[in-house]
């Protein structure tokens, strides 16, 4: 794997740091007058998602994170693990763990494309789309004509998520989800 | 380690680009400028403003060569170089980082006081507030003090500025280490500095110099802070980092300081002056230091400039000298918020 030198370092660059794989975020370079140059980094740690903010010698390198980022389809999960498959018609599937799903687990839907962070080979994180189209399975029932008036209550989706949606959805109806805020957009 | 299937590193732009911060590096969707042309126009009146301010002070407008066969050997910055046909045949010559070593050699043939616009380079820089190339604005008065310079300085910077800053203050260097993390730069032993340094910056600091601690505390503590009521002028800087300038005493205690200003604002940096050394056996003995520097950190040999101490040894009139970073300046009078949105094309659009 490639070394980055700290000049070469920009948003999206993936290194390795401590040990971990870490996405750096952004990077200010600072020189006094005359002297030294450093550059000030944020970076966030892949694995534990904790953003780390370290200074650096300019000039100084870290080593390349072997990390992808890949479309992968959701297939199901067995209890343990969440089974994922490229879409890019290798059929290939990967197998992702509690640690690496985390949150992601309630906005999960079959067949929908999820972009799963593989380091060395191994998935690491998943991300859902933005936009998601599920069914709404628990919430109280409709108040019929309220379609403009204000007001909301909670509703379980098929993914398991719970979100605030209008007074005037019902159980059934498939709804449009910001999945970034966990907010309803509009009925699908 | 190694790499999955078909990973290659410049596939890196491929994945980089969902982040949305990266551009393809072979894209030139980008042509358009990073300034707008409304603001190219500010930039221009702030110019013939400053051109303005030095002639009605008699200061002679000079230009001189961006290339030279000596080069700047300060360890702390990176010179870039060009391969030319001259009529020496193919030779090896530098871009300047500053135009000082030409400008003070018109000084010792006897120019008066001068002034360059001067396109500069310094390799490896590069953010917010650097590019590899920029405007410096440089001058010299022969027969100014510091504290005279500092006053002209001052001028300048409120002519170029459309609202006006708050008051100017004088802060000694050390007093500003002093006051705002409680040590003492010249006295405090490194250990305690490498603690502090280390614990600011969150890095190792375990084998660095004096130097090195200062600089990052500087950099990362007490700069942002500068110039935000008003002029922040620091003095009195570290020997080590006299660099072109003459040391003196500090009347406190009599340890070496450098007589060197630097003038902030907005957490910026925007001016750098000395009390010119003079001396050409001095500065031979400093350009040799940096040598010996650059060669235990294993940088790249930079030439001296021979004819800038043939012109000391010949006589450069004593008198002051500032450099003023011109993107900054403007960037600031027009309210952007990097140099960036100043400059029709930066280094990645060039």
């Amino acid at each position: 794997m490639a070394n980055y030198s700290t000049n070469e370092f920009k948003g999206g660059l993936k290194v390795m740091l401590d040990g971990d794989p870490c996405n750096i975020l952004e990077n200010e370079y600072v020189k006094p007058g005359k002297g030294q140059a450093f550059n000030r980094v944020k970076l966030r740690n892949l694995i534990t998602g904790r953003v780390w903010e370290r200074t650096f010698k300019s000039g100084e390198s870290l080593e390349g994170a072997d990390v992808m980022d890949l479309d992968m389809e959701y297939v199901y999960t067995d209890g343990d693990m969440w089974h994922f498959m490229k879409t890019d018609g290798s059929f290939e599937q990967y197998a992702v763990d509690k640690k690496a799903i985390g949150d992601v687990e309630k906005w999960l839907k079959e067949q929908a494309v999820y972009t799963v962070t593989l380091w060395n080979d191994n998935a690491i994180a998943v991300s859902p789309p933005n936009f998601l189209e599920l069914e709404v399975v628990e919430t109280d029932p409709g108040l019929k004509g309220d379609t403009a008036q204000g007001g909301s209550k909670p509703a379980t989706l098929s993914s398991g998520a719970v979100v605030r949606v209008p007074l005037f959805i019902n159980q059934g109806e498939v709804l449009k989800v910001d999945t970034r805020t966990g907010e309803y957009v509009s009925r699908a | 380690m190694a790499p999955a299937p078909g990973f290659k590193p410049h596939n890196c732009v491929a994945f980089v680009v969902l982040e949305g911060t990266v551009k393809d590096s072979e894209s030139v969707a980008d042509w358009q400028p990073t300034a707008s042309i409304e603001t190219l126009r500010g930039r221009a009146r702030l110019i013939a403003r400053m051109r303005a301010f030095f002639a009605e002070r008699d200061v002679l407008e000079v230009e001189t060569p961006v290339l030279g066969h000596g080069g700047s050997t300060d360890p702390h910055l990176a010179s870039l170089s060009v391969e030319a046909v001259t009529q020496a045949g193919r030779e090896r010559l530098w871009l300047q980082t500053s135009p000082e070593f030409a400008m003070k050699r018109l000084l010792a043939a006897g120019s008066g006081p001068i002034f360059q616009l001067a396109r500069s380079f310094r390799d490896g820089e590069v953010g917010r507030r650097h590019n590899i190339e920029f405007t410096m604005l440089e001058w010299y008065r022969p027969g100014f003090s510091l504290d005279a310079l500092i006053a002209e300085c001052d001028a300048l910077i409120r002519q170029v500025l459309p609202v006006p800053p708050g008051e100017t203050r004088r802060h000694r260097y050390r007093d500003l280490f002093r006051e705002r993390l409680g040590v003492d730069p010249f006295t405090t032993p490194l250990g305690a500095l490498r603690d502090l340094a280390a614990e600011r910056g969150g890095l190792a600091m375990a084998d660095a110099d004096r130097e090195t601690c200062l600089d990052l505390l500087m950099s990362l503590t007490i700069e942002p802070e500068l110039g935000r009521s008003g002029i922040d002028v620091v003095v009195d800087y570290p020997a080590a980092q006299a660099a072109l300038a003459r040391r003196h005493r500090d009347p406190e205690d009599g340890v070496e300081v450098a007589a060197r200003f630097e003038i902030y604002l907005q957490g910026l940096e925007l001016a750098n002056g000395y009390d010119e050394l003079t001396d050409a056996t001095e500065q031979r003995a400093r350009f040799e230091q940096d040598a010996q520097q650059r060669q235990r950190l294993e940088l790249p040999n930079v030439e001296i400039d021979r004819r800038l101490l043939a012109a000391l040894d010949a006589g450069m009139p004593s008198g002051s000298g500032v450099a003023l970073g011109v993107d900054r300046l403007i960037q600031l009078a027009l309210g952007k918020s990097s140099i960036a949105e100043v400059m029709a094309f930066t280094t990645p659009r060039c």
